[in-house]
């Protein structure tokens, strides 16, 4: 981590390196997560700490691993955006019940004003319906202090802890005063027994254990209440009596400037609210607002209980992020129309980016383009927009066999999906099944745009680059050898700039066919070219030493 | 005219590639060092991909929110001529705007240290130790480019 320091120890961090470093601080023994926008620092943060960090396949493998760790008592943390809990929230909803004897962490980061996401979605639902409690922490110095709170939480009721946070507490630089420098370790480091004792009764969620363990996880909530209100990590700051704000997150600090001089309740545990403190705060002001991005959510939850509390006015203020501005405009009621910033230049795909030249022939071709995400979706964009859907991870190739299916013959032939290398192994591969299982008559054809990187959050690597994320070599996937596991007959391996025309015409002979067919588009994504060049000599070397196949030794060769 | 070292409101925008997040980086280096609470804010992902790009960074002796308010910014720094146009509403009224066109780019000793140049002409608007401004640059870069970046935070100030 490179980060300024100054005489005084401050360091000057963003909120996902001070996680990182809290997550250091606090002896987390294994840190997964996949990567995406604004979470996607954490874990190399994490890693170039000294830490134990990996990139999972998706959001799901990684709760999973970090909950098998979790059961022999260690201390772990996943990182993952907003829609990333959605792949993983299969595990969540369960390992409430199951608890587990370790510290879990699972950090949540939503993106309000949606600057790199497909929605907006507010990531405290999923607290509630998970009944997983959750912190917010509002800068970078909160999120360090936050992070161990949340551990002591989650070993004290065995519960897995949700850490939500957003772009600007992800991305916003601010001075951290860790406990003790980011090269040392405190004294009192978490230092438990790793080990796994046999409670088949409290890990196997069969009807028959869980019926007791849901019962077991509410009654743990309402003991996190209890001590929420008492002992919970919230500051009330009791300036004027005539108004009051509640808050969490980075709405504190836009509060803090919009009115100084209002009172604030700052919540720094936000599930199960503590309800008491809340009321307190409010029977202590004349005008209490709640202040929060997106959903009505805490404004709900106090209105339920009962408490006159304002609030934004939905009809406005529930799309896109807060600001200071907004705060003033909410504080004094107004609703007039906010003015619109002028628009800035859209991104683009970068001047020779492979996926230019794959996106301009499946133009030329006419194709109806069944798209998903990462840089490649900017090939939707003017002048190229060369892309006709994008949902979630991996719907490309899923929504392409819809379409295939109830098409008239000679449009259903014009489809095409598209999926980028890291989006494939992420949510993909399930798609790939689908088209074998349930094929179109007129068959399908499934491009893969294989760049070498998980390039859109930063050029992380994945299980098809053959590296780990820090940076040694391990085993590489075969896209080609799961397309013909699959039972795809035409699997192909094309160059999409230096074989252009290859390609172009190994598309239309496609979908001509009515016959599966998956392209593997090759080649390196233009910013990560020399790492990817340099990798392939090191691992031929590498592989050369005797170590292809099976399970590798650890460390970098050379 | 000069500018108050004690607190400001400086946006750097431009767009993603042009230097804009480690310009934004070295100047809250060289006023975090200082003393003074910083905040810096910026969005990362979709933006960087040579989109319209900024980046808020704010001192004083306590800052709150991250981002900079409409009309409240002291000091635009702006990398790419056409981001002039969409980024200038944010400067108060007596705010200052450098662009480009301030500094005789022929003399840059490469495209990229365009930033740099820029931090130069910031120091002479803003009376920081000239100390300070220099150990940033030598910490934010590898060694081999500090030769270079001299020569553009020369460029910067004027200096021959």
């Amino acid at each position: 981590m490179h980060a300024s320091q100054d005489s005084q120890g401050r360091l000057l961090l963003s909120g996902n390196e001070a996680i990182a470093l809290a997550a250091k601080h606090c002896g987390v023994h294994l840190a997964t997560g996949y990567p995406g926008t604004p979470s996607s620092e954490i874990l190399d943060g994490f890693q170039a700490l000294g830490g134990k960090a990996q990139w999972a396949p998706n959001e799901k493998v990684a709760a999973e691993v970090a909950l098998g760790a979790a059961f022999a008592k260690a201390r772990v943390m996943v990182t993952m955006k907003h829609v990333g809990l959605n792949v993983a929230s299969d595990v969540l909803f369960t390992m409430t019940y199951s608890g587990m004897q370790g510290g879990y962490v699972l950090v949540v980061a939503d993106d309000p004003g949606m600057a790199s996401s497909q929605n907006e979605q507010d990531s405290r639902r999923y607290a509630e319906a998970a009944v997983a409690p959750m912190f917010e922490p509002c800068d970078s110095q909160e999120a360090y202090d936050l992070l161990k709170v949340a551990f002591e939480t989650s070993e004290r009721w065995g519960i897995p802890v949700l850490y939500r946070i957003t772009t600007r507490v992800c991305h916003s630089k601010s001075a951290v005063k860790p406990v003790c420098s980011p090269d040392q370790m405190p004294k009192d480091v978490y230092n438990p027994s790793i080990q796994f004792e046999r409670n088949i009764a409290a890990r196997v969620m069969v009807p028959g254990h869980a019926k007791p363990a849901h019962r077991r996880l509410r009654a743990k909530l309402a003991e996190m209440e209890a001590w929420n209100n008492t002992q919970g990590p919230h500051r009330t700051e009791m300036r004027s009596a005539n108004v009051g704000i509640i808050t969490a997150g980075i709405c504190y600090h836009h509060a803090r400037e919009a009115a100084p001089e209002a009172s604030t309740l700052r919540l720094g545990m936000t599930f199960p609210l503590p309800m008491a403190l809340i009321k307190a705060f409010v029977a202590g002001v004349k005008r209490c607002v709640v202040l929060e991005e997106n959903d009505p959510w805490l404004a709900t939850a106090l209105r339920a209980a009962g408490l006159q509390v304002e609030s934004k006015n939905d009809a406005i203020f529930r799309f896109g992020e807060m600001s200071v501005d907004r705060v003033r405009r909410i504080l004094r009621n107004d609703d007039s129309i906010e003015p619109v910033p002028p628009r800035g230049k859209p991104p683009e795909l970068c001047a020779g980016c492979p996926h230019r030249s794959s996106f301009e022939v499946l133009k030329e071709l006419d194709c109806i383009i069944s798209g998903d995400i990462g840089c490649y979706t900017l090939a939707a964009l003017p002048p190229l927009s060369a892309m006709d859907m994008m949902i979630d991870m991996g719907a490309g190739i899923g929504m392409g066999l819809g379409l295939r299916h109830v098409l008239p013959e000679a449009e259903a032939r014009k489809v095409v999906s598209v999926i980028g290398d890291s989006t494939f192994l992420h949510s993909g591969i399930t798609g790939l099944l689908e088209a074998a299982y349930n094929p179109p008559p007129t068959g399908h054809v499934v491009v893969i745009l294989d760049n070498g990187t998980t390039a859109m959050t930063g050029q992380q690597e994945h299980p098809g680059t053959g590296r780990k994320l820090n940076s040694d070599f391990t085993n590489r996937v075969s896209y080609e050898a799961l397309g013909r596991a699959a039972g795809f007959p035409n699997v192909l391996t094309i160059n999409p700039i230096r074989e252009r025309d290859v390609f172009k015409d190994a598309v239309q002979k496609s979908l001509a066919k009515n016959e599966l067919t998956l392209i593997i588009a090759k080649s390196p994504c233009i910013l990560a070219v020399s790492h990817i060049v340099a990798g392939e000599k090191e691992r031929k070397v590498w592989e050369s030493n005797g170590i292809s196949g099976g399970v590798k030794t650890e460390g970098k060769v050379l | 005219m000069k500018l108050s070292i004690h607190s400001g409101n400086i946006r750097f925008a431009g767009l993603g590639g042009t230097g804009v997040i480690k310009a934004s980086d070295i100047f809250a280096d060289v006023v975090f060092r200082l003393g003074y609470d910083v905040k810096k804010a910026e969005v990362h992902g979709m933006s960087q991909r040579g989109g319209s790009l900024s980046s808020d960074v704010r001192w004083g002796v306590s800052v709150d929110s991250p981002m900079i308010s409409e009309g409240e910014c002291d000091l635009l720094v702006v990398m790419e001529a056409t981001q002039v146009v969409v980024t200038q509403g944010c400067l108060k009224s007596d705010g200052i705007l450098m662009q480009p066109s301030d500094i005789d780019e022929s003399k840059l000793p490469s495209a990229k240290a365009l930033n740099v140049a820029m931090l130069g002409r910031m120091s002479t608007l803003l009376a920081f130790p000239l100390e300070a401004w220099q150990a940033a640059l030598r910490t934010n870069f590898p060694e081999k480019l500090w030769a270079a970046n001299d020569k553009a935070f020369a460029l910067g100030r004027g200096e021959p």
